[in-house]
């Protein structure tokens, strides 16, 4: 996965780059449609058909994030949205036949960069410089280093998480495709299930579960 | 044993070391499947409160196969980055 060729000097953009715009598009040409469809809504009548499932999806994410996180944090809901719809679409992008973004490395590191980024500026601001700074030296002040340790192994281990479920599927689709050749397409449908859908959704779910878990427990 | 090349060795070893990295699967899979079973037992307890122990099972399970997740890395780039192809 190298972005230049040692041989012949071109600039190689790998697939998963390339899939990751792809779900970026596709998702804002979805919110421009939906904007679009609720700006000719009125808000009097009940909302119908395509508009009622939006709602549905947002006051979940809504409650979810409330639910799960308590009342000072409902600002949190459009990011942990914005999370939910990226990595759902781009793991279950293994359906039509493109690799999912999410088993390049790159992109689970900087989803769980920003998340590293969110815990540490949420514990400044709840506990201020000198309890964020003292938080390191407890229980005892000689656990200052595991606490480090501790706290860097966060961000690794999130996208590790997704990046390991995500790429072993795309591994194993491809040892079933190459094993079982013209037979393929009657046999791998249940593959497709297992680890496109029910691994990808599960993976999308940990991983916003995790990011939420994460941002309110550095605020105790 | 004669004409064994060096790279044909460390592509042997490094196929020996991905599935000796595998094995740490196990552990991952049994408190996984002990998890599950509480939460089963959970719900056969208090049916009203599924959503809630369904949610905290998959979290702590997600926690748990962290060590599983990092023997498939390791052997994931035994296999196909190859790093010690570097050290000849």
């Amino acid at each position: 996965m190298q972005f230049i060729n040692s041989l012949t000097e071109e600039v190689v953009i790998p697939p998963t780059i390339i899939n990751s715009f792809i779900v970026v598009i596709l998702l804002s040409i979805f919110a421009i449609y939906v904007s679009s469809r609720i700006k000719k809504a009125d808000p009097n009548e009940k909302p119908s058909g395509f508009l009622n499932i939006i709602e549905i999806l947002v006051e979940g994410i809504n409650s979810f994030v409330e639910s799960t996180m308590g009342k000072k944090f409902n600002n949190f809901a459009p990011y942990i949205g914005t999370l939910a719809l990226y990595l759902g679409v781009a793991n279950l992008l293994g359906l039509v036949g493109l690799t999912p973004p999410t088993s390049d490395y790159s992109i689970p590191f900087t989803l769980a960069i920003m998340t590293f980024v969110l815990t540490q500026f949420y514990a400044i601001k709840y506990k201020g410089g000198g309890g964020y700074i003292k938080s390191f030296f407890e229980p005892i002040w000689f656990l200052f280093p595991i606490n480090i340790v501790g706290e860097l192994a966060n961000p690794v281990s999130l996208s590790f998480r997704l990046f390991g479920n995500i790429l072993s599927g795309v591994i194993i689709m491809g040892l079933v495709y190459n094993a079982l050749g013209f037979a393929a397409p009657i046999i791998t449908p249940f593959f497709h299930g297992y680890f496109d859908v029910f691994a990808g959704l599960i993976q999308t779910f940990i991983f916003i579960m995790l990011t939420m878990v994460f941002v309110s427990m550095a605020t105790e | 044993m004669e004409g064994i090349t060096s790279e044909a060795f460390i592509l042997g070893c490094s196929a020996i070391g991905a599935g000796l990295a595998a094995i740490a699967g196990i552990g991952p899979g049994i408190g996984q499947g002990y998890a599950a079973g509480k939460a089963a037992e959970g719900v056969g307890r208090q049916p009203e409160a599924q959503g809630d122990i369904i949610r905290t099972m998959i979290l702590g399970q997600a926690v748990a196969e962290t060590t599983g997740i990092y023997g498939l890395v390791i052997a994931i780039i035994l296999l196909f980055v190859r790093p010690l192809m570097g050290a000849l």
